[in-house]
């Protein structure tokens, strides 16, 4: 085992049988009956609940955890579901360090806020697993709706455009639905093909026919759609890569994050999987430690998290940072990459240039640093490709790179919506694009009716 | 240091914490680890007359309320007085009360009411030498049904009756212990008094259902799906048993008579409590059943070191020193104007004071203040209520402060004033006499 796990380059199988099982657990088990009782005993059924005003699709948590307590667990998950119908991956991938847990009174009493998205997880758990469906189908209306992208944003807007009658048709480029629930995050965060099982979940209400392997601009257009149905809603998240703008990052072993996370969460065997001894890893997010821990736990030795920035920057939240440090990955600061330089074609180490804010402006002092490394990670951010979109034929507004949409999510075109990591402002947050698309099936919901 | 030994009738404790005559106290094995626990004494399992032994249940004879985590609020039983032989019990408090002669041992009676009955129990319990009988008229589940416990306990002429039968029969110091099962805890009190009876313990069970299962419609605790109401004890009743004991302890005709104080005694705090308002000692039992007799060790270092903090030297200075303080609520001085404040500091905005006093009191505190979420008092509406301290989960975040004498009360735009006016003479009060009444002394 010994020499496996300090093989030189990128190489499968560094750990044993047991320890891949043990390393892509669950992060979290679900709390069990008692844990959920006591643990809503903490919460204080507060008025106007901090918690609940901090939540993007607005769940009722107080409501949910009382039911809990008071022994009504599919209530409580009805209660979720009412706002937001992937309140089960939420659970588990929500940053609720930031979000509900930050607000919760008792992080302001005594630093332990009521652990919301585990009672989330339970409550939606006993649903998901009785399959308790608690929603029906409004009397079909005839209409018919085209979401583009079978991420959290389209299938929230589907499963809502679905309950009001309409008959919805979702185009989904890859070969599973789910987006970055199913490709995007960290396997230790949803286990047990959970993602899937949630796709079902929600498409079980009927009225929601997805088609896989049909990408906007390359098997249809958005005039096609617009053409064919009543109203079209875009969720299509985000396909590009930022490059790093390094000098050799095209060297066998300088990888996309986002590439490496599929591959893993796709991986019919996780030993199989080759992961260099030495791992670099050069982005501040969320994917960034995603791909840190996970190359950690496939058994890279030496990990770092290469940011530009000061750790107060960073956009992985502490919690995150922690999970990273937890793991021994370690995170370097103010550093930004220059070179990756290769031997014989294959990423042997990366150069970094210290960094500094001069002026209130980043700039690189001069001073530089070379680590050692089989792989390099790139994770410094993912773009929205908009060439399908215009490829199309109509030209649909941007900002900042992104489709510009109104507070209901409405497009520059009419019956046009968009929702989730594509449209601006957003905080590329599955439970944002829960909330961008349920509230884009509403604003539907509305247009077709008025 | 405090000295904390106890002198009830003459009945001498190394401390007033004495275990209540229930299962704790139903043999020598657990009245001998109750003693090497560090118990003052104990009220042995009520003894009833020689005879087949009483029969129990086999089912549950237990239900209990419970807060989360399962913190046991209530427990019910239906549990009767002792199934062993009236000899076995005997002879072990014999032998106990000699091991142990530092220890009150008082012993528990419930015959049937006819003078034979106590006239030929009483000299076989004087023969153990044990230092007292308290007379079990408060039991209110099965043997009542059989015309004993609290179905004497609820005939004040009853309890006259047997008090006086004992007081014929023994030299022992004899306690009546009182049931709450009625409506007004004087009269039964006066009876026990009236007969010659020495003392009176209180409170004996709360008849009660501790609940009902939802899938059978049976009663809690369940007997093959049946339930019968069971006597109710633990911390939830303590509220109950100390009205009863300052009832009893600031009622004229019962005045001075010793208290033995019981109902959910937990803690050392509970047990001050009860003797502040007249009770000599306390008698525990829900909390031992929950926890164990180690529980004594916390009570008597905490009440030690609560007398030692504020400078009582022995129980006597504690003592009856809050019945004074307990009136009617004619007596209740209407000039003082208290307002709820809310300190800002501790607050942690969970907005329960807000919304308890705008859905259910007086619309006195905000929610929101300049577009800021902000829980503040607005005192022209405030009447002191107090709800919003009692729903606040932060300790001493939301006090009541008591205006100053020549403030301005915002509420009734009138000034707060110095002098003390009550009920007796308010111009509402069509009975209103000239000049105000005190509570008699």
């Amino acid at each position: 085992m010994a020499e496996r796990l300090f093989k030189e380059g990128i190489a499968a199988g560094r750990l044993s049988p047991e320890a891949y099982a043990e390393n892509f657990g669950d992060l979290h088990p679900s709390l069990d009956h008692h844990e959920a009782v006591v643990e809503s005993d903490r919460c204080y059924f507060c008025y106007d609940a901090p918690c609940m005003q901090a939540c993007p699709t607005t769940i009722d948590i107080p409501l949910f955890i009382r039911q809990i307590g008071n022994g009504n667990p599919l209530g409580a998950a009805k209660t979720i579901f009412d706002q937001n119908i992937l309140g089960g991956m939420c659970a588990r991938v929500c940053p609720t360090e930031t979000l509900c847990e930050e607000a919760c009174v008792r992080e302001a009493a005594e630093g332990k806020p009521v652990q919301i998205g585990r009672l989330q997880r339970y409550a939606t758990d006993t649903a998901m697993a009785q399959d308790r469906q608690f929603y029906e189908r409004a009397a079909p209306t005839g209409r018919k709706i085209a979401v583009v992208g079978a991420g959290p944003a389209g299938l929230a807007c589907a499963h809502r455009l679905a309950m009001h009658g309409h008959d919805v048709t979702v185009f989904e480029a890859r070969a599973k639905a789910g987006g970055l629930n199913e490709y995007g995050i960290a396997a230790y965060k949803t286990v047990d093909g959970f993602a899937q099982a949630e796709v079902d979940y929600v498409t079980a209400i009927g009225g929601i026919a997805i088609e896989n392997g049909k990408a906007l601009g390359r098997d249809f257009t958005l005039a096609d759609l617009t053409g064919r149905y009543d109203a079209v809603f875009l969720g299509a998240g985000l396909a590009g890569v930022n490059a790093l703008r390094a000098e050799g990052e095209d060297a066998e072993g300088a990888d996309n994050a986002v590439d490496f996370i599929e591959t893993l969460r796709q991986a019919a065997d996780i030993a199989a999987l080759p992961i260099g001894r030495r791992v670099v890893v050069i982005g501040g997010g969320m994917t960034a430690i995603d791909a840190a821990v996970q190359s950690k736990l496939l058994g890279a030795e030496e990990v770092t998290i290469c940011y530009r920035r000061g750790r107060e920057h960073m956009n992985a939240s502490e919690y995150e940072q922690d999970l990273a440090a937890a793991n021994g990955v370690s995170i370097r600061h103010w550093l930004q990459p220059k070179k990756v330089i290769a031997e014989d074609g294959k990423v042997a180490a990366i150069e970094l240039e210290y960094t500094a804010l001069r002026d209130g402006k980043l700039a690189g002092t001069g001073e530089m640093l070379r680590l050692d490394a089989d792989q390099v990670f790139k994770a410094i951010g993912q773009s929205f490709d908009a060439a399908p979109l215009n490829g199309s034929g109509s030209q649909i507004v941007m900002e900042s790179s992104k489709i510009k949409v109104d507070a209901e999510g409405r497009t520059s075109i009419a019956m046009v919506w968009a929702g989730g990591d594509c449209v601006a402002g957003g905080e590329d947050l599955t439970v944002t694009a829960v909330a961008q698309g349920r509230d884009a099936a509403e604003s539907i919901q509305r247009a077709l009716k008025g | 240091m405090a000295d904390i030994r106890n002198d009830f009738l003459g009945i001498k404790s190394p401390n007033p914490f004495w275990l209540a005559s229930a299962p704790p106290t139903d043999k020598e094995y657990n009245v001998v680890r109750a003693f090497k626990a560090g118990w003052g004494g104990v009220v042995w399992k009520t003894l009833g007359e020689e005879g087949p032994p009483i029969v129990n249940v086999n089912g549950p004879r237990y239900g209990a309320i419970w807060g989360a985590d399962r913190r046991l609020l209530g427990l019910n039983n239906i549990e009767l007085i002792t199934d062993r032989a009236l000899e076995t019990n005997l002879r072990e408090m014999k032998k106990v009360k000699r091991d142990w002669p530092d220890r009150a041992l008082i012993a528990s009676i419930m015959v049937p009411c006819t003078e034979e009955s106590w006239k030929a129990i009483l000299p076989a319990v004087e023969e153990t030498e044990c230092d007292g009988i308290e007379l079990n008229f408060g039991c209110p589940h099965g043997m009542s049904e059989r015309g004993m416990g609290s179905a004497v306990g609820q005939v004040p002429e009853y309890i006259e009756m047997v008090a006086r039968w004992c007081k014929q029969y023994t030299r022992m110091p004899v306690i009546v212990k009182l049931t709450p099962n009625i409506t007004d805890i004087r009269y039964p009190a006066r009876a026990a008094k009236k007969g010659g009876a020495d003392a009176v313990s209180l409170i004996n069970t709360v008849s009660s259902i501790t609940g009902v299962d939802l899938d059978t419609f049976s009663p809690e605790p369940s007997i093959d799906g049946k339930g019968s109401h069971g006597g109710y004890c633990g911390p939830a009743v303590k509220p109950i048993a100390l009205n009863m004991v300052a009832e009893i302890a600031r009622d004229p005709e019962t005045r001075g008579l010793p208290i033995s104080g019981i109902g959910g005694v937990t803690n050392w705090r509970d047990a001050a409590e009860f003797m502040a308002l007249g009770a000599g000692n306390v008698q525990v039992c829900t909390a031992a059943m929950t926890y164990g007799f180690k529980i004594v060790q916390e009570m008597i270092e905490g009440l030690k070191n609560w007398m030692d903090e504020k400078g009582h030297a022995s129980l006597d200075d504690i003592i009856g020193r809050a019945t004074p303080n307990v009136t009617d609520w004619q007596y209740l001085n209407l000039n003082y104007v208290a307002k709820a404040h809310i300190d800002q500091d501790l607050c942690i905005k969970c907005g329960r004071c807000h919304i308890a006093c705008e859905d259910t009191s007086h619309q006195a505190i905000t929610s929101m203040v300049d577009g800021m979420r902000h829980f503040e008092v607005i005192e022209a509406e405030c009447v002191g209520c107090n709800l919003c301290v009692n729903v606040c989960p932060v300790e001493d975040c939301i006090t009541m402060l008591p205006l100053a004498a020549g403030a301005m009360d915002l509420r009734t735009k009138k000034k707060v004033s110095a002098k003390y006016a009550n009920w007796t003479t308010h111009p509402n009060n069509p009975m209103a006499k000239a000049t105000v009444a005190e509570p008699a002394e």
